[in-house]
Parts: C-alpha cells; sequence; structure tokens
C-alpha cells in the first residue's frame, strides 16, 4: 500500500469527443460564440476556395504552359540533360537521407516517391518515363547508403560539392554546333522559368556563403582597413534594396565596360544577388560569432591553436548551428527573392507567368497563374524549411 | 646555468592597466621546476589576471614574464611557444559542447602537435583513466557533471604535454560535493612532479600540497611564504584578516 502512495499516477480526464468539444470549444458564452462564427466563416472561404479551384479556374493555362513554367524557352530536344541532372541530385538525396538520417522513413519515401505521384498526373508519355526514373534512382541511391553507408560517405560529400558544377554544365551544355548534338550549348536567353530560379538561389546561396563568412571575421579583424571595408560593403549593400542593384547590374554596369566585355545577364543577376546576400548573411553569422563566450576562444587558445584554427574547429561550428533557422530563413527569402529579376527583364518562374499572361488566348487568367506560381513558391519554400527542422534535430541544437 | 635550468617561470615587476585601472602593481616571483603555488586573495585582488598573464590571455604593459627561457612579447610565436608549454584549467570549463570528451581531448594534439589521430585518442584514454573517467569519452561535456567536465579539462591540457599547468579557481564553480574529486586529480598531479599554479581558496589543498604560497590584494602581493608560515605565522595584518575570513566557518 506504501508503494502506490508514493507513486501516483498522473490524473487522466476521463471525457471522449463530447467533453472535450465542451471543455475547449464551448466552456462559456463567448467561447461558443467564437466558435459558431469561426465555423461559419472557415466554411465560407473553403466553400469559395472549393467553387474557384474546380468550377471556375481554367486550368488549361497551366497544362498548357507547363513546360514554360518548369524551364522556360529551353528547347525541348535538350530537356533530357535537364532530366539527368535532377535524377543525379535525387541520387544523391537518397544516398544522404539514408546515410544521415537513418530514422527519417516517412520523409524520405515522401521526398523519392514524389516524382512517382507526379507521374500518376497527366502528363505526355515521355515526361512520365522520366519521373518514373528519377524515383528509380532516388530509390537505388537510398538503398545503396543504407547498404555501404561509411564507404559512401565520402564519395556523396564529393558528389554534393560537385553537383552545381555538373547542373550547370548540363543545363549549358559546350558543343559550338547549334542546337544539334547531346550537349549543344543553350545560351542563358533561354533559362527560364523554375529552372532559372531553381539556379539563381543555389548559386547565389552557395557563393554567398564564404563572401558572408569572410565579411562578418573582416567585422570582427583587429586590421583597419579589412574592418573599415567589411562594415562598408555590409552598411551599403543593405542600405540599398535588392532591386536596385540587380537594376544596376543590369542596366548600369554595361555603361562602365568597354564594348568587347559583354557578360551574360544571368550571371550578372546572379552576382547581384549573391553580393544582396552576402551583406545579410555576414550580419547573421556575425549574431553567431557574438554568441559565443569568451571562455571558448581563451580555453583555445590556451591549448595552443592558433586564430585560424580557434575559428575553424571551435568558433565557427558553433555559431553556424546556433543560426541554422536564420540561415535557412535567410536562403528562403532569396529564393523568394529571385522573383524580383522579372522586373529587370529575366524570365524566371514570375516572368515567365507575365509572358504566359500576354498571350492572346490566355488574357485574364492572372489569378490561376499567380496562383500557380505561389503554390510552387511554397512548396518548395516549405521543403527547405522542413530540412532545417531535421538538421536542428541531428545536429542537436538546443539541447546541449 | 643550472640555476636556468631549473627555473621554469621568471616574472618581474609586472603592471597591469585596464584603462585608467591598475589591476596589477609590480609583480615579482620565481618559480623552479617541480613547485606547486598557491594564489589566494580577496576577488578583484590581480590573481586570475596575473595567472592569466602568463600565458597571454591577458597582456602586461610593463616588466617582463620568461617562461622556459622564452620571453613574452607581443611576437606571437613566442606566445605560440609558451602557451604549448603550459596548460590551464579555468573556473567555467569551458569546454568545446559540440565536440564529444575524446574530441575536446584530441583536437589541440592533432591540430597543434600533428599527432595521428590513433595516437592522440592512445593518450587521451590514458589521461582519461588517469583523471577517473575513462567511460565518459563518447560523451557531450553537457550530458557530464560539474565535477566530470572539470577533470576533462584537466585532461585535455595535459593532453598537450605541458611543462607547467595553470589552474584559475578550478574548483569555484562546482556544487561542493564534487570538489573533491576535482582536487583528488590536482593532488595526484602535484606529486608526480608537476609546475602547477593555482589560484585557489581550498586550504586543505593548499596545506597538502603547496611549496609556496603567495598572497594577493589590491594588485600586489602583501604577504608570501611556504603554507606552514602563512597558517601559522602570518606577517600581515591583511593576510591574518583574510585568513580568519575564510577558514572561520
Amino acid at each position: 500500500m506504501n508503494q502506490s502512495n508514493t507513486i501516483l499516477p498522473p490524473i487522466t480526464e476521463r471525457s471522449g469527443f463530447i467533453g472535450w468539444l465542451r471543455k475547449n470549444l464551448f466552456g462559456t458564452w463567448l467561447d461558443s460564440f467564437l466558435t459558431i462564427v469561426s465555423v461559419v466563416f472557415i466554411y465560407w472561404v473553403i466553400k469559395a476556395l472549393y467553387t474557384w479551384v474546380f468550377t471556375i479556374a481554367e486550368w488549361e493555362v497551366i497544362a498548357a504552359n507547363l513546360r514554360l513554367f518548369i524551364i522556360g524557352q529551353f528547347p525541348l530536344e535538350q530537356a533530357g540533360r535537364l532530366w539527368i541532372a535532377l535524377a543525379f541530385l535525387l541520387f544523391l538525396t537518397g544516398n544522404s537521407l539514408a546515410i544521415w538520417d537513418k530514422r527519417a522513413y516517412a520523409p524520405a519515401v515522401l521526398t523519392l516517391c514524389f516524382p512517382l505521384f507526379l507521374a500518376f498526373l497527366p502528363f505526355e508519355n515521355s515526361t512520365r518515363q522520366w519521373l518514373i526514373i528519377l524515383a528509380v534512382t532516388g530509390f537505388v541511391g537510398w538503398r545503396l547508403g543504407f547498404s555501404k553507408p561509411d564507404a559512401l560517405k565520402k564519395t556523396v560529400v564529393i558528389g554534393w560539392v560537385i553537383a552545381l558544377p555538373i547542373f550547370v554544365l548540363l543545363t549549358r551544355g559546350f558543343t559550338e554546333t547549334d542546337g544539334v548534338g547531346a550537349l549543344a550549348i543553350v545560351g542563358t536567353n533561354l533559362w527560364g522559368g523554375l529552372l532559372l530560379s531553381f539556379l539563381l538561389t543555389v548559386v547565389a546561396n552557395i557563393f554567398s556563403f564564404p563572401l558572408g563568412l569572410a565579411l562578418a571575421l573582416g567585422r570582427r579583424s583587429e586590421l583597419p582597413i579589412i574592418r573599415w571595408f567589411s562594415i562598408g560593403y555590409i552598411e551599403l549593400i543593405r542600405g540599398v534594396p535588392l532591386i536596385t542593384i540587380l537594376f544596376m547590374a543590369q542596366l548600369m554596369l554595361p555603361l562602365f565596360l568597354p564594348d568587347s566585355i559583354n557578360v551574360d545577364r544571368v550571371l550578372r543577376a546572379m552576382i547581384g544577388m549573391t553580393l544582396f546576400s552576402a551583406a545579410y548573411l555576414a550580419e547573421n553569422v556575425r549574431g553567431g560569432l557574438q554568441a559565443i563566450p569568451k571562455g571558448q576562444f581563451e580555453a583555445s587558445y590556451a591549448l595552443g591553436l592558433n586564430s585560424i584554427q580557434t575559428m575553424t574547429f571551435v568558433i565557427m561550428p558553433q555559431a553556424l548551428r546556433l543560426i541554422i533557422p536564420i540561415l535557412v530563413g535567410q536562403f528562403i527569402a532569396v529564393f523568394k527573392d529571385t522573383a524580383l529579376v522579372a522586373i529587370v527583364g529575366l524570365f524566371d518562374l514570375l516572368g515567365i507567368g507575365r509572358t504566359v499572361l500576354a498571350q492572346p488566348e490566355f488574357l485574364g487568367l492572372h489569378r490561376e497563374v499567380f496562383a500557380f506560381i505561389s503554390l510552387i513558391y511554397w512548396v518548395l519554400s516549405y521543403a527547405m524549411s522542413y530540412i532545417s527542422q531535421r538538421l536542428e534535430e541531428s545536429l542537436g541544437v538546443g539541447k546541449r | 646555468m643550472t640555476e636556468s635550468a631549473t627555473t621554469m617561470i621568471t616574472v618581474q615587476d609586472v603592471h597591469k592597466w585596464y584603462g585608467d585601472f591598475h589591476a596589477l602593481k609590480g609583480i615579482n616571483m620565481n618559480i623552479k621546476q617541480g613547485e606547486v603555488i598557491v594564489i589566494f586573495g580577496p576577488s578583484g585582488s590581480g590573481k586570475s589576471t596575473f595567472i592569466r598573464t602568463i600565458n597571454r590571455l591577458e597582456d602586461h604593459q610593463r616588466g617582463e614574464i620568461v617562461v622556459r627561457g622564452t620571453r613574452l612579447t607581443h611576437d606571437i610565436r613566442n606566445i605560440e611557444a609558451i602557451r604549448m608549454d603550459t596548460g590551464m584549467v579555468f573556473q567555467q570549463f569551458n569546454l568545446f559542447p559540440h565536440l564529444t570528451v575524446m574530441q575536446n581531448i584530441t583536437l589541440s594534439p592533432i591540430q597543434v602537435r600533428k599527432w595521428t589521430k590513433q595516437k592522440a585518442e592512445e593518450i587521451a584514454i590514458q589521461l582519461l583513466e588517469r583523471v577517473g573517467i575513462p567511460e565518459q569519452a563518447h560523451k557531450f561535456p553537457g550530458q557530464l557533471s560539474g565535477g566530470q567536465q572539470q577533470r576533462v579539462a584537466i585532461a585535455r591540457a595535459l593532453a598537450m604535454q605541458p611543462k607547467i599547468m595553470l589552474f584559475d579557481e578550478p574548483t569555484s564553480a562546482l556544487d561542493p560535493e564534487m570538489i573533491k574529486e576535482v582536487l583528488d586529480v590536482m593532488v595526484e598531479l602535484a606529486k608526480s612532479g608537476m609546475t602547477m599554479l593555482v589560484v585557489t581558496h581550498e586550504m586543505g589543498f593548499a596545506r597538502a600540497v603547496a611549496d609556496r604560497m603567495f598572497f594577493f590584494d589590491q594588485g600586489q602581493i602583501v604577504e608570501s611564504g611556504t603554507p606552514k608560515d602563512i597558517f601559522e605565522a602570518p606577517k600581515e595584518e591583511r593576510t591574518k584578516l583574510f585568513l580568519s575570513q575564510i577558514l572561520s566557518h
């Protein structure tokens, strides 16, 4: 009897669904009133949405222009290269999921099945084949990752490092023969849609990262010239809207350069976004650095590590871990900011949307087009956010 | 020659200012190989500042510090040479929270001494056995108790095979029941012949292993001598007062 006195079971409320309703939704007169108003409101919104999506909206505009939305004017006969590049990415993703996030069955299966799910939609047969190939490579990568996690680790890291060059190379091609041959050059003026938004995002994020780190460290440097330069750069860029930087890159830069030098327009947009993003990244990293206690530096110095080793092995790993949510927030912001290049005349997802709307047969279908574009942005942004949460969990941020 | 061979640290007329505040006012000290020095005094007396000038975590503005024949200047090579020879243990442990115990200990031997990972880990295991926690090697610092963390910190400092160990109030942040396990390790270390400079208020430790004691107050050495001198026949009023305050309970 004594024992049952010392450890009491937690008090559980024995109430079913009705009890729950009564407690949470109809507790007082005010609660009941709010509940009813909310239900009416939600019903009204959902009904309107449902009616629009399934009866009013003319989705042919999306179906007819899907290729434009995804790859822009990229020649269709060369599209196989993009599928291969995508398959490579999916293979790496499958590998990485199996190696570093073993318990995550559900997200892995969901990610890898996504192309299969798309394959059920009414696409042309060639598209469907490619989607199935994507899913299969993804699963093969996943299985391989499970069977030989340790042997594959290094290869996968190298794979990710060369992923961007490979992707760009496959997109651009390198044989001069116009339009013929397996890897004929496809000019950046033909890149568009999601492909362009994706490349702009990836390039800007990857290259702004080292630049931002360098600026953050520069701002803390003891050498006045480096410090002033870093502060000047960061404050200048942060004081200017991105759109003006993009305009500068597209319209002003050619005025300063001699006629013989012609920098590609997409490249100019990439550089503009990289430079812009780096300034913000530098400030985020600086925030992380400031959160590291002085004792960490002292312990590291006392052990004989020099300042570069201290930064590399002790301070940066901790600082970056702290700011993962902020970093991912910024990556997502960059992704959404790529929509601004539409204003300087590039055909990213938004730019393509506007050209689609300019076609006479699709006039006035703004709602469908923008809803579709928003959906794509949302899905990809949410995916990034989700990955960030998993990353935080697996690195144990906030637990120590 | 014979004298310089046995002298580990020479401190001559060292001054330090924080802005207008005169933190160290002419410190002189001569420490021989194998000596265990205990530094004590009220808070703000400059004892921590002093011990931190020896491996240049704080710079001094006047005077001279020579550690094993190397003069401490702004020259980064001298500073790094001295830091290789001195290990330090902090009040707040300052373990690297993102690394396991093993990685904490092997980081510096691998990066600075350029040992192989295998050699560094073998020595790390020996050191963890010496401080009594070999089973914790693959945990993170946050999973250990304060006393265990401080023992890891001692092992981490010893992994660089220092000739001198500096202890900056190593037991002040510990819960009472954990102080003994850390002091036991320090006593063992002292008996093994390590040259040690210890800032502490643990008078039991001082009585047991200190060769000499220095009483600091207001940036000066007020009194020094063997534990016997200090405890049984303190000459200065301030020393008597301070000792009566910390020994009364």
